[in-house]
């Protein structure tokens, strides 16, 4: 079966695909720290962020289409848990409501707070998509490691990009046995059906796991996750993390000017 | 000839209490080319864990004349090289290349042996050039290639694998044969494919209910219908 990539056009050439992962990955991190802790109403420094983003988009040739319906994807469950500020934040009331009994009051920084986090989130999404898009998935598990993330979740992470996609099959492969075979029935067994469906996935991927694991063993594995590093920085990593972290340190001064 | 495998009165029960071995015996010669064929729950995939020590029991298999035990594991996992069933098992790195340096890497190679290494492999296999690619965009054929590759990178003396041409197309099943074929090394193959059988190896064990039933030369045994269709490998005379 086909599948999208987790890490679509990280094959690409351009100056942001090769630098190192790592430097793109501090680098990402610090540009979201940046973001994350602008205060609400500093427009100018969320415009420096967006212009930052733009051209380092541009730099690295993605499509700005694909970027920005990716980008949605976060709306949903940021909006889920930031729908209710409004409602609940104290101050200058915006509008007034009553529905049957309850009475509610939007509020003018409630309305302020949840726009800032919409934008924040959005911003910070972006940056990770960006590199994601830009480094294929095992030069980024190498820079992980490299960054000293504890070795045991760089291999669940490489192990859960294997492996979803041969879930997502198996996933698929009982949905079309059930398929052919239901013709309706009543919602609660439809219900039942589907909570069976989930035990076998489970039971499937814990018995492959031990499979996998016994494909490990056989290899001499013991416990220990050992890699060869192919990373190396090179001078343009250097003048890029630099002139990136200026930048942002600079903006952050003017903040709190 | 030199015995590369002995097993002696191997006898194996899971966790379940299901007996899947009873008192197995047999022993391998350097360079032989041994298929073992039974029908479905015959025991085989059990044996086949065994022979590098996954599985271990009572201390009854002997690598090279070394017991496998926990001391001499690591030793006998590097010249018992074992392919699974099933790619998807074998191939859980994100690229072709981490696959096969895997076992080299854990046996303690320097960086420039890795890569000599994993070179060499894939070169044997045919799969030359794949080393970035990730092992699960690529078909089945290739995928089976690369998980042989996986263990020749460690050049073992043994090559174990288990059902090598499950669900391959004829096509690429035959190119498989031949490679297998031209490898130099001794190899134990359980399978229920008795035209890979017939065009690989020159012994066979029938295997049934957890016991040997006969081990005898491959064109004896494949011509022998009522032996086949007793033990499930062909149908009801």
């Amino acid at each position: 079966m086909k599948h999208g990539f987790l890490d679509k056009y990280s094959d690409r050439d351009s100056l942001i695909h090769r630098l190192d992962p790592r430097t793109k990955l501090i680098t990402s991190l610090l540009l979201i720290t940046a973001v994350v802790l602008t205060p609400p109403d500093r427009w100018p420094a969320y415009t420096l962020y967006l212009v930052i983003l733009a051209v380092l988009l541009i730099l690295s040739r993605v499509p700005v289409f694909y970027v920005l319906k990716r980008s949605l994807v976060i709306m949903p469950f940021v909006l889920m848990i930031a729908i209710f500020i409004p409602f609940f934040k104290e101050g200058e009331v915006a509008g007034s409501y009553n529905i049957w009994l309850w009475q509610l009051s939007v509020s003018h920084s409630g309305l302020q707070v949840l726009v800032n986090i919409l934008i924040k989130a959005w911003l910070s999404i972006i940056s990770l998509i960006l590199l994601t898009a830009t480094t294929r998935l095992a030069d980024l598990l190498k820079g992980l490691e490299r960054l000293r993330m504890p070795k045991v979740i760089v291999m669940l992470m490489s192990f859960m990009y294997r492996y979803i996609f041969v879930l997502v099959d198996e996933a698929m492969r009982l949905k079309q046995a059930r398929d052919s075979r239901s013709f309706g029935g009543k919602r609660l067994w439809r219900i039942r059906t589907l909570g069976n469906m989930i035990g076998s996935l489970f039971i499937r991927s814990y018995e492959r796991g031990e499979r996998v694991y016994a494909a490990m063993v056989a290899r001499g594995f013991d416990g220990r996750s050992r890699t060869l590093n192919p990373l190396h920085f090179r001078p343009a990593d250097a003048y890029f993390g630099l002139s990136l972290s200026l930048i942002l340190v600079f903006s952050s001064v003017i903040n709190l000017l | 000839m030199a015995e590369v495998i002995t097993v002696e009165g191997l006898s194996f029960a899971y966790p379940d209490g299901q007996q899947a071995l009873a008192d197995v015996s047999l022993s391998i010669g350097q360079g032989e080319s041994v298929a073992i064929i039974g029908p479905n729950g015959a025991g085989k995939s059990t044996l086949l864990l065994h022979l590098n020590g996954i599985l271990r029991s009572n201390g009854a298999v002997r690598v090279l004349g070394r017991t496998v035990e926990d001391k001499s594991l690591r030793w006998v996992r590097s010249r018992v090289g074992l392919v699974f069933q099933d790619p998807d098992d074998q191939l859980f790195s994100p690229t072709v290349f981490d696959d096969v340096a895997f076992g080299p890497i854990n046996m303690g190679y320097s960086e420039n042996e890795v890569r000599q290494a994993v070179t060499r492999a894939l070169d044997w296999v045919g799969m030359k050039g794949y080393e970035l690619r990730s092992g699960h965009h690529l078909s089945l054929g290739e995928k089976k290639r690369v998980a042989l590759a996986t263990v020749l990178s460690m050049s073992p003396e043994i090559l174990v694998l288990d059902e090598p041409t499950s669900n391959l197309d004829p096509g690429a099943k035959w190119s498989l044969i031949s490679l297998l074929k031209g490898l130099p090394v001794t190899k134990v193959v359980v399978s229920h494919d008795l035209e890979l059988v017939g065009a690989l190896c020159h012994r066979v064990i029938v295997f049934d209910g957890g016991r040997v039933i006969t081990d005898g030369a491959a064109g004896d045994i494949l011509n022998d219908r009522r032996l086949l269709s007793a033990h499930g490998l062909a149908p009801k005379v």
